[in-house]
């Protein structure tokens, strides 16, 4: 009992033109607000200052003058000197180098260690997703400040310590997103269908539901960098931060506190740096969350 | 007992022997598959039916050693893959096993597939993995076996993403990963339900020309009983986990034996005949607390007797040696009259 053999047409379904790619309508859609490239460009000119900052500092950053000291702004120093005579510019263009590393290299960590871990807690469930979970809403009801205070207090003051309390405050939160959406992905068919094909819980996690969830964490990572520069910042303004001479934006706000009346500048102009990275940062985040949302408009 | 296609002496594709599947329900362990047993032979199709509920997908699952975990086990019974007994491995020796001896495709194509994976590269990746093959050597595989399901232009849509195939393009390309490690074995859990009915003909029709051509023995499971009349060779009724009739597919249709399968038979439309009123089967499937001991259709069937109380066994009727049924009425066991 056969059917009769008709041909059967193949499927009526002509060869797409070269569609654009996923990358470039999510560019697409990205761009179109103009948000993320005012914050992309806003973030790249602090990146630029921080890589070539031996090249466009106009002075030493490091070099005491007391005959400069506490200058206003002028054109030899742009932003005028500090009370020991250094041009502030330069300062902050150096500082640049300290804050950005350390909002970097604290996210990145953050990244890679709260994924894993958020992954591997809502794949498997049960009680190791209990534990896991329990322990990180408790590190996320800490505020971020004081237990970044906590840390650098006992380890001492330097820039590994800092990226270490950074890191640690930042993990709760990547833990937190990558645990969720792999609860969604995991009820998938795509996943049942990889168990099918006998890929293991390893390969299923972090080739087949990492790659769907990468999105999310994208925006989280880039807002999440604006709160560990402002961390970084913080803790360096309560003198926790990288130990003097180093200049970092923290540090300079501090010491600029000392003459603000006389010299409101050298707080002022150090903050601002940190204004505009935090605002390039955050529309940088909010632009790839609008392009990445499925419900937004195509 | 189903040994009738198979040539003597060549092994089974795909042997299953007492396969019991219980689900923990409130605590409590219930068979939701009950002693299922069957044979399918290189190149023979074998077609699962019964309607949503009975068992198929959990005896398809239970075979792949995908039951879910802690409320799922295979309380009995052997699985063999040609000489390779596959029931009671571990997960790890399992792992091996799915997607290189036995091959597995779902109802859902649209959603079986990895978004943000291109689509060349999902099937390359099974061969890497169980072959150990190189990338490249993979990927040009992979692009035959786009070719062999009949991808058009599959060079260009080798890198494509999931979301630029059509539903019966998807099939396709999950039937290529299914295959990429020529299995011998491939189950499919109702591959068409979810598709046109044009294409479905095209997927059915791909699926039988790559069976003729590999010798592949096809577990069919479907609800469609159009779909086992031009796809398989035999057919198995399943109702409340019980399998109730196996038979060749034309003395199922020409005769079905089972209450349940004449009643399924008759509920379904049909062209040919004039009838004002489909017949549905009256009553629904009892839900695994409620299933009644004995005979599990009894409630709904028009032919009960007092014996119903207990479990027929599965027995040849007198139509055929390879024509069984499990009900007192209309195949008592022999000896026994009803």
């Amino acid at each position: 009992m056969s059917a009769p053999d008709l041909p059967l047409p193949v499927e009526p379904e002509a060869v797409p033109a070269p569609r654009p790619g996923r990358l470039r309508a999510l560019y697409q859609r990205a761009t179109r607000s103009g948000a993320l490239l005012v914050g992309l460009a806003m973030v790249s000119v602090m990146i630029l200052c921080a890589i070539f900052a031996p090249l466009i500092a106009p002075h030493d950053p490091y070099a005491q003058s007391i005959l400069h000291k506490l200058q206003g702004p002028g054109p030899v120093y742009w932003l005028g000197t500090d009370q020991f005579g250094r041009d502030v510019l330069s300062r902050i263009i150096y500082g640049a180098r300290i804050s950005l590393f350390v909002g970097f290299v604290s996210t990145a960590l953050a990244v890679v260690i709260g994924v894993a871990i958020g992954i591997v807690s809502g794949y498997f469930g049960g009680r190791v997703d209990r534990l896991i979970s329990g322990a990180n809403d408790g590190l996320m009801s800490f505020p971020q400040i004081i237990m970044g205070i906590v840390i650098v207090a006992l380890l001492g003051p330097s820039i590994h310590n800092l990226i270490l309390a950074i890191t640690i405050t930042a993990i709760p939160a990547f833990v937190r997103i990558a645990r969720g959406s792999t609860i969604a992905m995991k009820e998938r068919d795509f996943v049942d269908a990889c168990r099918a094909l006998g890929f293991g819980n390893g390969r299923i996690m972090f080739r087949h539901i990492l790659p769907n969830i990468a999105d999310e964490i994208t925006v989280l990572a880039s807002l999440w960098m604006a709160t560990a520069i402002r961390t970084e910042a913080t803790l360096s303004f309560i003198g926790l931060g990288a130990p003097p001479p180093i200049a970092t934006w923290g540090g300079l706000v501090r010491d600029g506190f000392d003459n603000l009346l006389d010299s409101p500048g050298l707080s002022i102009f150090p903050s601002i740096a940190i204004l505009i990275v935090m605002i390039g940062l955050n529309l940088v985040g909010d632009g790839l969350r609008d392009a990445t949302d499925p419900r937004a408009p195509t | 007992m189903n040994a009738a296609q198979s040539a003597p002496g060549a092994l089974p594709a795909l042997a299953v022997e007492g396969l019991t599947a219980s689900l923990r329900l409130g605590g409590t362990w219930y068979d939701a598959v009950r002693d299922v047993s069957f044979q399918i032979a290189e190149g023979e199709t074998l077609a699962l039916v019964g309607e949503s509920g009975c068992g198929k997908s959990l005896t398809a699952m239970a075979i792949m050693g995908l039951l879910p975990d802690k409320i799922g086990r295979m309380s009995a019974g052997t699985v063999t893959a040609g000489e390779r007994r596959i029931s009671g491995l571990t997960e790890k020796q399992m792992e091996k096993i799915r997607g290189d001896a036995v091959g597995m495709i779902f109802q859902e194509p649209m959603s079986s597939l990895n978004p943000v994976l291109r689509v060349g590269f999902q099937i390359a990746e099974s061969l890497i993995y169980h072959r150990d093959m190189s990338r490249r050597a993979a990927s040009k595989r992979a692009l035959e076996l786009m070719e062999l399901v009949r991808i058009p232009a599959a060079a260009q849509r080798f890198r494509a993403y999931p979301h630029e195939f059509s539903g019966g393009m998807r099939q396709r390309v999950m039937i290529a990963l299914a295959l990429a490690c020529s299995p011998r074995v491939l189950i499919a859990d109702e591959p068409t339900t979810a598709l046109d009915v044009t294409v479905q003909a095209q997927v059915l029709d791909l699926l039988r020309g790559l069976q003729d051509e590999h010798g592949l023995g096809i577990l069919l499971i479907t609800h469609n009983l159009g779909v086992v009349a031009s796809n398989a060779q035999r057919v198995m009724v399943m109702y409340g986990g019980d399998v109730v009739e196996s038979a060749p597919v034309g003395a199922f249709f020409a005769n079905p034996q089972h209450p349940y399968s004449a009643a399924l038979m008759s509920a379904m439309p049909r062209v040919d005949r004039a009838t004002e009123d489909l017949n549905p089967i009256p009553g629904q499937v009892p839900s695994l607390q409620e299933m009644p001991a004995g005979c599990r259709y009894q409630g709904r069937c028009p032919l009960r007797v007092a014996k119903c109380a207990e479990r027929p066994p599965l027995v040849a009727v007198s139509e055929g040696p390879h024509h069984l049924a499990r009900c007192w009425v209309k195949a008592p066991p022999p000896g026994e009259g009803a």
